[in-house]
């Protein structure tokens, strides 16, 4: 899927996301403007052994589901796959929904690394509460909201993290099965971004999951909250210990550590909630 | 081709009452393309409408998609184009400033497609009527641009657009003025002809490990670009062959109006070149040498035939980029001493006897290098 010598940054968590793509027949993958368009490198060469076809950023939904209406017309087999960070999801969002009411056939991968990575760090809807980017060197003021969550109405939707790969490819397998609008929301912590050592990615990741800042969970016909989440939150670890590992949040007050927290939890147990009716 | 209509030519068709859009959609229905993508604005509407209403019957084996916007619509189709589907839609105005950054993309991706584009003004302020504005923010983009002046037109020029793009793999607009010609009915000869297979340059398969627009640097996009330019710069002749298989021999990119021997001739495109044609032969009548030059294409520009003219020459434009008019700044280029009037913006009225006034201003030489009428 990905070659060797790419010029992805040390401990990228979007290559891990992407060698996942092996998981499905006949890709067609579509790229915004992005991390993984540098990823993909520079024409005429490509680090990336899949059909690519790169479009400007607020079209992804769109060209993805134009692709996957000429394939169904003309009768070739393939899986449209629109790959984007929470940056072009955030553009894009008007389309994506659009996409989603009208179930079309596509495959929706949003690589989270929760901000604008590919320009150097400026703020997303994504981005964490108290969390310092380019564009809020003070920390960001609102919370952030998951794009999956609000789409969780739509065909099928699962939230996955490149700290539990068995868990992504798994997801990955899943959505790439079924036919009309798929959304997978893959956690990619970010190094540079998040300003922690390139060999803690998975680590991270983990800890993420761990501490409720993410939650596993799938929605097929029913809503169900992933059986690791669910044992994070029997054992959750305390926040601190996740962000305490990241310089994105260097300076954090006591009290704000604990209202993420808070907000944390607060989030898992609507998700609990609202497992019982959907 | 308007005399052409009126003799022995519509023996291959059916004649029936149309208007701008109706003759669109009646064409599209002919080119029989996979995926129809669009989104509503006036007065571009009608075309859709009809166009989902063929679908809904039968009559048409499209995949019809109702977006939520004009961004997504040349999105769509952009996207289907690439599996090598035939795909089409349509806008307007503020449609096609929305849709801009594909407008870009679909030129330099080499995608063959067609787009209606019922020429309106742009806000603010609002407006719904007809001029050139939208249609010039498109000129200069890499697409193949048709004007039609009237409903035949909107027919002939949506129907060859699709073979015309698809042998020169750029993205081709066929231009119609608001109302005027897009809500008017006229007696329309529906030709009765198959179109060629879709073809193009490239498709985007899976399994093809094919990375379509990947970051270029150095000579690529400079390359991209020149080749565009020098391609739809060079598209005359094929254009010309097309358009001659489809719709008779005296078709050409531009409509010489009474032109041999006239000391004056007034270049004009759309909707109301059919007045100008008026005025011309009334000046006629009266002894005036006086001619017109309509331009059925604005990208290629018919060079030849502006370079072709002799005596004193009118660019009538309705749009206005800084000083000149749409088209008179460039055609000013090839005849530097041309006139050229910004006229009617926004639907603004000009009828027969202020048209009239203005070619008898022209006449008497009282035109300045650019003026604005009124």
């Amino acid at each position: 899927m990905i070659l060797p010598g790419n010029a992805s940054c040390h401990g990228c968590p979007i290559t891990i996301a992407m060698k996942t793509l092996d998981e499905i027949e006949n890709p067609v993958v579509l790229m915004p403007a992005s991390c993984s368009t540098v990823i993909a490198g520079i024409h005429p060469n490509s680090a990336l052994k899949l059909t690519v076809v790169h479009v400007p950023f607020p079209s992804t939904p769109s060209v993805a589901a134009g692709m996957s209406r000429g394939y169904r017309k003309l009768g070739i087999k393939a899986n449209v796959i629109a790959w984007m960070g929470d940056g072009a999801a955030d553009i894009s969002f008007t389309a994506l929904k659009a996409i989603a009411e009208r179930n079309e056939d596509v495959m929706v991968v949003i690589v989270d690394n929760e901000a604008f990575m590919n320009t150097g760090n400026q703020s997303s809807s994504s981005t964490p509460k108290y969390a310092k980017t380019t564009t809020d060197p003070a920390g960001k003021r609102e919370n952030r909201r998951s794009v999956s969550l609000s789409l969780i109405n739509y065909g099928y939707v699962a939230t996955a993290s490149v700290g539990y790969v068995k868990d992504l490819r798994r997801k990955m397998r899943k959505a790439g099965e079924k036919d009309g609008f798929r959304l997978l929301h893959v956690h990619c912590p970010c190094p540079p971004g998040w300003k922690f050592e390139a060999g803690l990615t998975v680590e991270i990741a983990r800890l993420a999951v761990q501490s409720l800042f993410w939650i596993l969970w799938e929605k097929d016909n029913k809503l169900r909250i992933s059986e690791i989440s669910k044992k994070a939150y029997e054992n959750r670890i305390p926040a601190e210990k996740y962000i305490k590992l990241q310089g994105r949040f260097k300076g954090i007050k006591r009290e704000e550590i604990e209202e993420l927290e808070k907000f944390a939890v607060e989030e898992f147990e609507r998700l609990l909630k609202l497992e019982e009716i959907l | 081709m308007q005399e052409r209509l009126q003799d022995e030519s519509y023996k291959s068709g059916k004649r029936v009452l149309l208007n701008g859009n109706q003759a669109v959609a009646e064409a599209v229905k002919i080119a029989k393309p996979d995926v129809i993508a669009a989104y509503p604005i006036t007065p571009q509407t009608p075309v859709v409408e009809k166009l989902a209403e063929f679908v809904a019957k039968g009559e048409l084996n499209s995949e019809f998609v109702n977006v939520e916007s004009e961004y997504s619509a040349l999105s769509v189709v952009y996207g289907a184009a690439l599996t090598g589907a035939r795909v089409f839609t349509a806008t307007s105005s503020h449609g096609l400033a929305y849709m801009y950054e594909m407008c870009w993309w679909v030129a330099g991706s080499r995608v063959p497609l067609v787009m209606a584009l019922p020429t309106r003004s742009i806000g603010a302020p609002w407006n719904i009527h007809s001029d050139h504005s939208d249609v010039m923010i498109l000129k200069d983009v890499g697409w193949i641009i048709s004007m039609a002046e009237n409903a035949q037109e909107c027919f002939d020029l949506t129907l060859i657009g699709f073979p015309i793009s698809e042998e020169l793999n750029i993205p081709y607009s066929v231009s119609y003025d608001a109302f005027m010609v897009s809500h008017t009915a006229e007696v329309v000869e529906v030709r009765d002809v198959e179109l060629p297979k879709r073809k193009q340059a490239y498709k985007i398969l899976p399994n093809s490990e094919f990375a379509l627009n990947a970051v270029t640097v150095n000579d690529a996009r400079h390359k991209a670009r020149k080749t565009l330019m020098k391609d739809l710069e060079n598209s005359r002749r094929k254009i010309e062959k097309i358009g001659r298989s489809f719709l008779g021999e005296d078709f050409s990119l531009a409509e010489k109006y009474r032109v041999e021997d006239a000391d004056y001739v007034i270049v004009t495109y759309g909707g109301w070149s059919g007045d100008f044609k008026d005025v011309v032969d009334e000046m006629r009548d009266k002894g005036v040498k006086i001619g017109l030059l309509k331009l059925r294409f604005l990208r290629p520009l018919p060079e030849e035939e502006l370079k072709e003219i002799s005596g004193d020459v009118l660019v009538v434009d309705r749009s206005a980029l800084y000083k000149f008019g749409g088209m008179g700044g460039e055609i000013k280029r090839i005849i530097p001493e041309a006139k050229n009037v910004i006229a009617a913006l926004g639907g603004y009225e000009i009828g027969y006897s202020e048209i009239k006034a203005l070619v008898r201003r022209f006449v008497s030489g009282k035109i300045g290098e650019v003026e604005w009428y009124p």
